[in-house]
């Protein structure tokens, strides 16, 4: 079998799966945190597509996905927009057009200057939902947010509103995936591997880090609208500078720069840290080992981990060895 | 608004700039020499708070529990450093992600031990007055800290200009392989560098206490503060950390009093106009 058959074989399979599951008896607990894990995949690929693909490490994701949400939030109970289809919209509208505000200042620098001029721009973003309450509703936040119908479907149930979620996932992966393998994509590798030498080539690198920023922040703005419908509550939390780390880690658990690892990184953290708050008040603690030993003696992520592991278990080390280039 | 309004503000911005001052020359130094974006710096600060605030607890004088908390943080930093940050110091991605899951632990660690509730901490018994000039009123212990934290920048930038540990600094962040070359001991820098920056960060939570208090999620508060004062000044310079740190302060006191609702996004725009015109901020080399 090619390596793509099998690709092919492994991701139906995984859609099947995630398509019985609610089906197949699995609490509505558990369900409601997939529905969790789905939308959070869906901006850690977001972050991983700048991250991984471009080289640009944003602290600013979480207040993109936040705009997402609030959008969601402020027009419901300000405007009464409340319709599926222009919510999606707009969510992703108001998201690109901060990233292209973002963009103009962070990317006036590069590396560690970018780290923390997103660090600033996030925290701006947080000020702003945090202390103008006559907008934001401040620390309370906005409530009374209600899952709208999508066609004539109505998903306001758990079950309903998984599928949903799911959707957007698939639809998020596959797009980012044909992303990253276009023309578009390879040029933002290049600018990632050698910023220089692309621009001796006569690309326009900051246009590309602009437009990777637009485009993450599309995907950001579209899981923030989905989290908004899912939590039904949002709060300058959403946007906060934690949130921010919790999606960095998303990233670096998965396995940077490579998409589908993002949904292994984003069940990890959601579930760790549902599971382990149930049983241990540490569990903050724990998720900070769990992803300091990542960083420390993992680097490539679980999804580089698993397949060493296995491999060490069956004892093919040499044969491994020898795959390595 | 009259003349005490801005009097009042303006004593209070350079007290709360002062408090800055003590994370913010930490986190610009150990950046300029080592590359590393320390994020567990404001950590530090509340961790310090803490060790001195139940040292006072146990009867200890104030100042001898801030400096106690000081050298336990101090303890604490050098042992993260040397365990894990001492290997990606030219790596900043790496150091970044380290320090932020360190902060995480830290946070939580504090939490278990300390509880959630916010703690009050009293300044020292004989500043614990206010003086009365005409209408104003203002604590003692404001100037006191002002004091305070002039005195530590004095000796920072004299170690930085008169010492040889200062000239080994300067000359490693100007061109750290030259210096190695040379057979200077970077390292050796490097090590006093950290434990210097988390010595004032520790300290520095029992000095600005009595104005910040100590709470959970306080760090999560001033390291954006910290970064503001770090990118206003440029990185890597004590210069700038210092006149950022008091303009920060300043802009704060007075946007609090004429924005409330949105003082913390006025803080940002020196930020944003430093970003636009001058990204390597104040004081700073191009990054």
């Amino acid at each position: 079998m090619s390596v793509r058959t099998r690709w092919a074989i492994a991701a139906a399979t995984g859609l099947i799966v995630a398509l019985l599951l609610p089906r197949l008896g699995v609490p509505t607990f558990y369900i409601s945190l997939l529905t969790q894990t789905w939308i959070f995949a869906i901006v850690a690929m977001s972050l991983d597509l700048l991250v991984g693909f471009t080289g640009l490490v944003n602290f600013s994701q979480a207040a993109l996905f936040g705009v997402g949400a609030y959008t969601v939030a402020i027009g419901a109970t300000r405007f009464h927009i409340t319709g599926f289809a222009e919510v999606i919209v707009l969510g992703i509208v108001a998201a690109v057009l901060t990233a292209a505000l973002f963009g103009l200042v962070a990317l006036r620098s590069e590396g560690v200057g970018f780290i923390i001029m997103t660090i600033a721009l996030n925290e701006i973003v947080w000020g702003l939902a945090y202390q103008w309450v006559s907008v934001s509703g401040g620390d309370n936040g906005i409530t009374g947010i209600v899952r709208p119908h999508v066609g004539p479907f109505d998903v306001s149930a758990n079950t309903g509103y998984y599928y949903v979620c799911l959707a957007f996932f698939v639809l998020a992966l596959a797009l980012l995936l044909i992303v990253v393998r276009s023309p578009f994509g390879l040029v933002l590798k290049g600018v990632r591997e050698t910023p220089r030498r692309m621009l001796a080539l006569g690309y326009n690198v900051w246009l590309y880090r602009y437009l990777a920023l637009m485009l993450s922040a599309g995907f950001a703005g579209m899981a923030g609208v989905l989290f908004a419908w899912y939590n039904q509550f949002v709060g300058p939390v959403t946007l906060s500078l934690d949130q921010t780390t919790q999606i960095l880690i998303m990233v670096i658990l998965g396995g940077i720069g490579t998409l589908y690892g993002q949904l292994f990184g984003a069940f990890v953290v959601v579930f760790l840290s549902n599971e382990l708050s149930a049983v241990t008040q540490r569990w903050e603690m724990i998720l900070g080992l769990v992803y300091f030993a990542v960083v420390m003696y993992a680097p490539g992520g679980l999804v580089a981990l698993v397949p060493r592991l296995w491999a060490r278990l069956r004892g093919r080390r040499a044969a491994l060895a020898t795959e390595e280039p | 608004m009259g003349i005490q309004f801005y009097v009042q503000n303006a004593l209070g911005g350079l007290a709360y700039g002062s408090l800055l001052f003590l994370i913010a020359s930490g986190l610009t130094l150990i950046f300029g020499l080592m590359r590393i974006i320390n994020l567990a710096q404001t950590a530090f600060y509340l961790l310090g708070a803490y060790i001195g605030l139940s040292l006072v607890g146990q009867g200890w004088n104030f100042w001898l529990a801030g400096l106690a908390g000081g050298v336990l943080t101090m303890a604490l930093g050098l042992a993260v450093y040397s365990a894990f940050l001492h290997r990606y110091h030219a790596d900043p991605l790496t150091s970044l992600l380290l320090t932020l899951g360190f902060a995480l632990i830290l946070d939580d660690g504090i939490l278990a031990r300390w509880g959630g509730d916010p703690h009050a901490i009293a300044p020292p018994a004989m500043l614990g007055g206010s003086i009365t000039v005409g209408s104003l009123v203002f604590p003692q212990y404001w100037l006191a800290l002002i004091g305070i934290s002039f005195l530590i920048a004095a000796i920072m930038f004299l170690s930085l200009q008169r010492t040889m540990l200062g000239v080994i600094i300067r000359a490693s962040v100007d061109d750290e392989e030259m210096a190695r070359g040379l057979g200077v001991d970077v390292n050796r820098a490097f090590y006093i560098v950290f434990a210097a920056g988390a010595l004032i960060a520790g300290l520095g939570g029992m000095l600005g206490g009595p104005i910040t208090s100590a709470y959970p999620g306080l760090d999560g508060e001033l390291l954006p503060l910290a970064f503001a004062v770090v990118i206003v000044g440029g990185m890597g310079s004590l210069t700038g950390a210092f006149v950022g740190s008091l303009l920060i302060g300043l802009v704060n006191a007075f946007g609090k009093a004429m924005f409330p609702e949105l003082s913390y996004f006025t803080i940002f725009v020196p930020v944003a106009l430093i970003m636009a015109f001058r990204p390597q901020g104040l004081f700073g080399r191009k990054l």
